[in-house]
């Protein structure tokens, strides 16, 4: 960690956070909350970018993990009062963590393509779990009417009612994520992820048993899906069952394709690249009545993109370099 | 639930069931042989089902009637499948994973939004041909609609023409052999991008076939394509992955689960193919049966 701090690569990625800070006194709320949009994007793409980028699984259902995140606070806190903080956030976690550990132990037995299928079914089910039943308000979502609160006796440090406080909040939520996985990819067991991903079988004959390694990766990365699931319930008030959907899966994996794979930059990139082109398909100002049918420009740049620019948004800007 | 009603449930699966082996082998067919992983064939089955609605008027305007529009539903899907072959999915053969489930995904934002520009985003509901509607007596008590036991019949028709295909002719040894070894396939002098390119028309065509006949049943909306998918997904996770034997199996196991789940525990009924699936790995992670 101390090493990528200091490293030359790190300037850009700190410039880009002291540029997020300032943000909320320079630009009008739209554009304060697009970027806390985005940060929260960021955080859910790299939770996946763990996964698949890091350690070689493809996880199609990763929107489950955020789902559950956001309807845990949502269903916890109650109508009248926020619920505190400091259980409603482990909570969120908690659940997230708990779904991952049933469906990664299941579908971990199987590799390849049965991983995809299976991840994708079982987020599926999860999906259903909240559309079909009155659990959580059913195919119309439920609200969230007061955000958590944390007091520490009579203090209170920070008030996520305010958007200032809950900006921050996220921005510190994403290089916390960010320090994390940095600090996780550069030990021992960082380099056991990249070791399974490049050969899972010359780990396994290197003598590491691989099952544990990569459940942890699924775990850890259902738990920051999770965290950003929960911050997104907090952005919005609102939660439904889309953000269980398989196209919310679809969308984080395009985000971490669009900034690059195998980069901790990339995702987030990707997250913002990914953000910035939904804008621009739905805006009315720039497609008129078209912006309703954007999803059939974002099918055809990804196709292309696929087509044409394998490597990503980093690839595209610089060669060479690991992750970071 | 009396006798009755568990026999009618019980024709019900099945009807469910082999719609979903057509569908679903389709996919395991491009996956076992192609190495293609398509998510877009959902959409196939979305298309084939559009085409039901879209097509039946002007059947009928020509004097042709149900089985002309079924015919030129098939042969459209074929020549869709052709085409969307030579410009798209020859390209993912060498790729990887991701990059084909990226590619298929988009196709599928592509496939979804043309329909709702070309047919809107209602919900239809197709007719059977007359000679189709109906019920039958089964019994004294008993009547089941005519219509289901068409479908069913439709399914066990092309099972049954798909196995010889596969065993009997030159084609399915060509076929069957490009699955396991594509390089020698080609060293005999077998044209395998031509072989591909049928194979992938056919599983289009399947899916297509699935989607038509499956609208006078469950009507004709958007999304529909989705929902089958996964749950085509979860057949050939059952099955085995390029086992056309495994996703019949499967599928007629996931029919039963899901139909009599809607009548025994309608609550969950959602949640009960997945519990399926979940069991299934547990015992056999590689699914039923081995591809071949």
């Amino acid at each position: 960690m101390h090493t990528f701090i200091l490293s030359p690569r790190a300037l850009p990625v700190l410039l880009a956070f002291g540029v997020l800070a300032l943000l909320p006194a320079v630009l009008p709320g739209f554009y304060v909350e697009l970027a806390m949009k985005i940060m929260i994007l960021a955080i859910f793409a790299l939770s996946l970018e763990l996964l698949v980028g890091q350690t070689g699984l493809i996880c199609f259902g990763q929107a489950a993990f955020f789902g559950i995140g956001a309807y845990t606070v949502t269903l916890l806190s109650p109508e009248g009062e926020g619920a505190a903080l400091g259980w409603v956030l482990p909570a969120s976690l908690t659940a997230a963590a708990l779904y991952a550990v049933v469906v990664g132990a299941l579908s971990l037995r199987t590799k390849g393509v049965y991983f995809i299928m299976i991840t994708l079914a079982f987020a599926q089910m999860a999906y259903f779990v909240f559309h079909d039943t009155a659990l959580g308000g059913g195919s119309d979502g439920i609200y969230l009417y007061f955000r958590p609160v944390l007091k520490l006796g009579a203090w209170q440090p920070f008030d996520l009612d305010k958007p200032q406080h809950l900006y921050y909040a996220v921005w510190a939520c994403l290089i916390g994520t960010l320090v994390l996985l940095a600090v996780l990819l550069e030990s021992r067991t960082g380099r056991a992820f990249a070791g399974i991903k490049a050969n899972e079988q010359r780990m396994r004959a290197a003598g590491y048993s691989t099952y544990p390694y990569k459940l942890g990766a699924f775990v850890l990365s259902a738990v920051l899906a999770g965290l950003a699931g929960f911050l997104y319930a907090l952005k919005d008030g609102f939660v439904n069952p889309e953000i269980l959907s398989w196209h919310h899966s679809g969308a984080v994996l395009i985000m971490i394709i669009l900034g690059g794979l195998g980069h901790l930059r990339g995702a987030m990139l990707g997250a913002l690249a990914f953000t910035l082109l939904q804008e621009l398909f739905q805006s009315q100002a720039v497609f008129g009545s078209f912006a309703k049918h954007w999803q059939l420009m974002l099918g055809l740049t990804i196709i292309a993109f696929v087509a044409l620019m394998p490597r990503g948004l980093v690839g595209l800007l610089q060669r060479g370099g690991r992750h970071g | 639930m009396d006798v009755a009603t568990f026999l009618i449930q019980c024709l019900n699966a099945l009807q469910y069931g082999l719609l979903l082996f057509l569908v679903a082998s389709g996919l395991t067919l491009i996956f076992g042989i192609m190495g293609v992983i398509n998510l877009a064939h959902g959409s196939f089955y979305m298309i084939g089902a559009y085409m039901a609605y879209a097509l039946a008027p002007l059947a009928q305007a020509w004097g042709g009637g149900f089985f002309t529009a079924l015919l030129l539903g098939v042969v459209l899907s074929v020549a869709l499948g052709y085409v969307l072959e030579w410009a798209f999915f020859s390209f993912l053969y060498e790729r990887e994973h991701l990059q084909q489930v990226l590619m298929t995904y988009g196709l599928i934002l592509v496939f979804e939004e043309l329909r709702s520009l070309l047919l809107g985003d209602d919900v239809h509901g197709v007719q059977p041909p007359e000679w189709l509607s109906g019920s039958i007596a089964l019994g004294d008590v008993m009547s089941y609609p005519v219509y289901r036991l068409f479908v069913s019949a439709v399914c066990v028709a092309v099972a049954l023409a798909m196995w010889a295909v596969m065993t009997r002719t030159r084609l399915g040894m060509r076929i069957r052999a490009g699955a396991s070894n594509r390089d020698m396939v080609r060293a005999m002098g077998v044209n395998i991008r031509l072989l591909y390119r049928i194979v992938f028309a056919v599983g289009v065509a399947l899916a297509a076939l699935a989607g038509m006949i499956a609208a006078p049943v469950s009507s004709v909306y958007p999304g529909m394509g989705g929902s089958v998918l996964i749950i085509c997904f979860v057949v050939v996770v059952i099955g085995g992955i390029g086992s056309i034997k495994g996703a019949l199996v499967a599928a007629l196991l996931v029919g039963l689960v899901d139909t009599f789940g809607k009548v025994l525990v309608p609550s969950v009924a959602g949640l009960s193919v997945y519990l399926l699936m979940a069991v299934m790995l547990l015992w056999k992670p590689e699914g039923l049966f081995k591809a071949g």
